[in-house]
């Protein structure tokens, strides 16, 4: 029966080609519109690690200004000062921590072929492995000791790595970096948050590094972090003025395992911070917080507001040619009055001739659905030429094509169950009288 | 024409009416509050940075080492950046308008003050950044050589002399010269005199008018320092009209010859950093268009295809409302009234839609009042597609013949 009413079904849309592409070509564009505006914003706004996303926490203390707040209405800053990076790495109490900052230095390759090249890496401890969870190819991180001793040691992406080593092992190997020689322990696979929810404020969607060093190592070589540095009073001169001073420019997380775990912490820093206002620090009230990864992300506004108006605009959008097709399809069925009240003379039942239709519109909707997602497609690379650092969030996963694909099913019957409801309740007899 | 058998014709297909009504007023909110959006985009992008943007260009370098002599380096870049043919002026600089990074600093008029005057943005620059950047001067006068000094890891003083823009001349002192007036850029330091006054000049970061209001965008403060700690260096150049491009591979050329213990990141144009500082509201703005477009389309054809439904239902009443006298013209303007009344009673809702549609986008993206002139605009468009739209079928009720009403089906 399902066969046939196909077939009745794709025979009455042959039978009126430029309205059926109307109504297809409609649902298409909606679905299109809506599913890639909606890719967008689900990719930017979705756990980047969310086997662990509830344990990764962001330490925040208000060291700022007591006449004005980091951020109004009483945010504290999204990064912390080196004394206090520094103490909270010395106390070790979280089940792991990593204090960083992002970095540029020269690369000054061994192989005279390639030119010395800026690069972009991020001084951590060695924590940041084992929290962000990095894929390694070969070797791994370096140790706690390499850490406590300033090692020179270096983790390489694999793109520089591809660069540098043609892709081979470099374990052990050198890397001189601003005229200093480090050696390789681990090489990382390739490893690109969708998000990079590590240092939101340098960039959400920036690319990742191209090669990690040790903390300590690059404190003590006097590195000046090439992210965003804010201060509310004016360090001392020097770089022990610097260290010492209220400005803000590290990034520290820390992993805990547990909520038990997380308010023993809390209090850890609110004693740490109190013990701190007693030597004529932190003058703002205590406001201390550790947001997870999800909270850390809406906090700082990762989703931009243009990407939710597109949202709710392709969504309207879609209503639009929704309510067209609706009108369509009740016109194609109501011109059709006749033939559905000789049906009903002749026997057919209104739940026969309910499922007939539904199956028409439901061809419809499968069709524009199809094309739709072929829109999405389209749309999604129009998104990576306009947003040149949207590449990592405006892609299709799997995901993203069954929920089109439910997204122009529901659409479609929506649209359809109203027109057919309609043509089933048309009465044999007035249709047949006028003929 | 009478409109009273159009209306009681429609009350008997409501759901049509609806249908229709429904897409025109979503149609309306939608298209609206694009255009308003999209207009404000444009304007944005239209604003002026205030610097020559066609034959400038910027270059950096970074020396390897703690080894490195930042000082003379730039002292050497510089000179060797002025000597170029084709190059009209030269000036180290830590950024650019439109560049999204930089340096702020608050400014106050006293020294008690606890919270500050004004932001500002600092551009670090020798006395011959006014020139380099091709900006205005409006009053006083620009640095001099022997102002010029370096700005160290050890500094925390500013120099006793600021040039400053308009914009913030008039936050800082309304209704007087800002000129010789002082301030003091850190309440502990030396106060800073204002010597000159710059008629424009953006900051670096785009949208940053959030808290001061649209003229923010301009505050910015020349200080006259090299900036020489860590080992970056960044230079703007301006070249002769219409030799930007050609002196640009040259200038890395030669800078790339001149030190081999730095490297020398690639030259990028003022027009490159607008178009990627832009990017954003650029993209909004395309993305709206189309959807602005996609959706007249889709309301015309569905039009269109209501109207061609309706005319062939009704090709009997026609015949005999035409065999009884009325003329092909009175047809044409019954379909032509009845798509009017629909669309009326559409962008009646509409207007609702659009203001709600608005007050969402105030409520949620701090989004400005719709300005009645958009809503105008979009009923005086959505009127005439729908005329546009149902003038076909209706020229084809208008060619029923007559002859309908006597033939059965």
């Amino acid at each position: 029966m399902f066969y046939y009413y196909l077939q009745l079904g794709l025979h009455s849309l042959k039978r009126n080609p430029l309205l059926t592409a109307l109504m297809v070509f409609g649902i298409a564009l909606g679905i299109g519109t809506s599913m890639t505006s909606l890719t967008v914003f689900y990719l930017m706004g979705s756990d980047p690690i969310p086997w662990k996303s509830d344990k990764l926490h962001v330490v925040q203390m208000d060291n700022w200004s007591v006449e004005q707040p980091y951020r109004t209405p009483n945010e504290p800053p999204d990064q912390v000062t080196y004394l206090d990076a520094n103490a909270l790495m010395q106390a070790g109490k979280a089940d792991l921590q990593t204090a960083m900052f992002k970095l540029v230095w020269p690369l000054q390759p061994d192989n005279q072929d390639i030119k010395p090249f800026s690069s972009l890496g991020r001084a951590t401890y060695t924590d940041f492995f084992a929290m962000f969870e990095p894929p390694f190819k070969y070797g791994g991180p370096w140790d706690r000791a390499q850490d406590k001793d300033h090692g020179r040691v270096v983790v390489l992406s694999s793109a520089t790595n591809e660069k540098l080593f043609g892709g081979q092992d470099s374990s052990g190997k050198k890397v001189r970096l601003n005229e200093i020689d480090y050696t390789v322990v681990g090489v990382l696979d390739k490893w690109q948050p969708r998000v990079k929810f590590y240092d939101l404020t340098n960039g959400a969607f920036n690319d990742s590094e191209e090669y990690f060093v040790p903390f300590t190592t690059a404190i003590e070589l006097q590195t000046q972090a090439s992210g965003n540095n804010s201060c509310w009073d004016n360090p001392k001169p020097g770089w022990d003025g610097y260290l010492a001073s209220e400005c803000v420019w590290i990034q520290f997380w820390v992993q805990l395992n547990s909520t038990a775990r997380k308010d023993e912490y809390l209090s850890f820093l609110n004693n740490y911070v109190g013990e701190q206002k007693k030597l004529g620090r932190f003058p703002r009230a205590l406001n201390n917080r550790l947001p997870d990864v999800n909270e850390w992300i809406v906090d700082q506004g990762v989703v931009p507001s243009d990407a939710k108006i597109q949202v709710g605009l392709s969504f309207a959008f879609l209503i639009v040619c929704l309510v067209n097709t609706i009108g369509l399809l009740l016109a194609k069925f109501m011109r059709k009055s006749s033939e559905i009240g000789l049906r009903r003379a002749l026997g057919a039942t209104r739940g026969q001739l309910f499922s007939q239709h539904l199956i028409e519109a439901g061809v419809i909707g499968i069709s524009g659905g199809l094309i739709g997602l072929f829109l999405t497609w389209l749309g999604l690379m129009a998104v990576r030429s306009l947003y040149k650092d949207l590449n990592s969030v405006a892609h299709m996963d799997w995901f993203m094509v069954l929920t089109a694909i439910a997204l122009s099913v529901t659409a479609a019957v929506l649209a359809g169950l109203f027109p057919t409801w309609k043509a089933c309740q048309i009465t044999p007899a007035t249709q047949l009288k006028t003929q | 024409m009478e409109i009273r058998p159009i209306l009681s014709a429609l009350m008997r297909s409501k759901v049509a009416l609806v249908l229709i009504g429904l897409q025109i007023a979503l149609t309306l909110a939608i298209v609206c509050n694009s255009l308003f959006i999209i207009s404000q985009r444009v304007q944005m992008m239209g604003r002026e940075s205030g610097i020559n943007e066609a034959d400038t260009f910027t270059i950096g370098s970074l020396g390897f080492g703690a080894a490195f002599d930042i000082k003379t380096s730039i002292q050497e870049d510089v000179a060797l950046l002025r000597s170029l043919p084709g190059v009209a002026d030269a000036t180290p600089t830590n950024t650019t308008p439109m560049s999204n990074g930089g340096w702020s600093t608050g400014i106050n008029l006293t020294r008690e003050q606890k919270t500050s005057t004004a932001p500002s943005a600092m551009y670090f620059v020798d006395e011959h950044g006014l020139n380099a950047f091709g900006a205005k001067l409006a009053e006083g006068r620009f640095f001099t050589a022997d102002e010029i000094t370096f700005r160290e890891r050890s500094s925390v003083d500013w120099p006793p002399v600021i040039v400053i823009t308009r914009a913030l001349a008039n936050k800082l002192f309304p209704d007087q010269s800002a000129l010789g007036k002082q301030v003091y850029l850190d309440t502990e330091g030396n106060p800073n005199t204002i010597i000159g006054v710059v008629e424009r000049m953006q900051v670096p970061w785009i949208g940053w008018s959030a808290e001061d209001g649209p003229d923010a965008e301009f505050y910015s403060t020349f200080v006259p320092q090299n900036v020489a700690f860590g080992n970056f260096g960044r230079y703007l150049v301006r070249t002769e009209p219409g030799r930007r491009d050609e002196v640009m591979k040259a200038a890395e050329a030669a800078m790339l010859k001149s030190n081999h213990s730095r490297i020398v990141r690639e030259p990028r144009t003022i027009e490159r950093i607008r178009a990627e500082g832009y990017q954003g509201h650029r993209a909004m703005t395309i993305i709206l268009i189309g959807v602005i477009v996609s959706l007249l389309a889709v309301t015309a054809l569905g039009i269109v295809g209501m109207a061609s439904f309706w005319v062939t239902q009704r090709t009997k009443q026609i015949g005999t409302r035409r065999a009884l006298g009325a003329t092909r013209g009175s047809i044409l303007r019954y379909f032509m009234t009845e798509n009017f009344v629909i669309t009326s009673l559409g962008l009646a809702l509409g207007v609702l839609l659009t203001y709600g549609l608005n007050y969402w986008l105030m409520a949620n993206y701090a989004a400005q009042r719709l300005p009645l002139v958009y809503l105008a605009g979009g009923i005086v468009v959505l009127m005439l597609l729908g005329q546009a739209a149902v003038f076909g079928p209706a020229t084809r009720a208008s060619r029923v013949p007559p002859a309908v009403a006597t033939r059965s089906v």
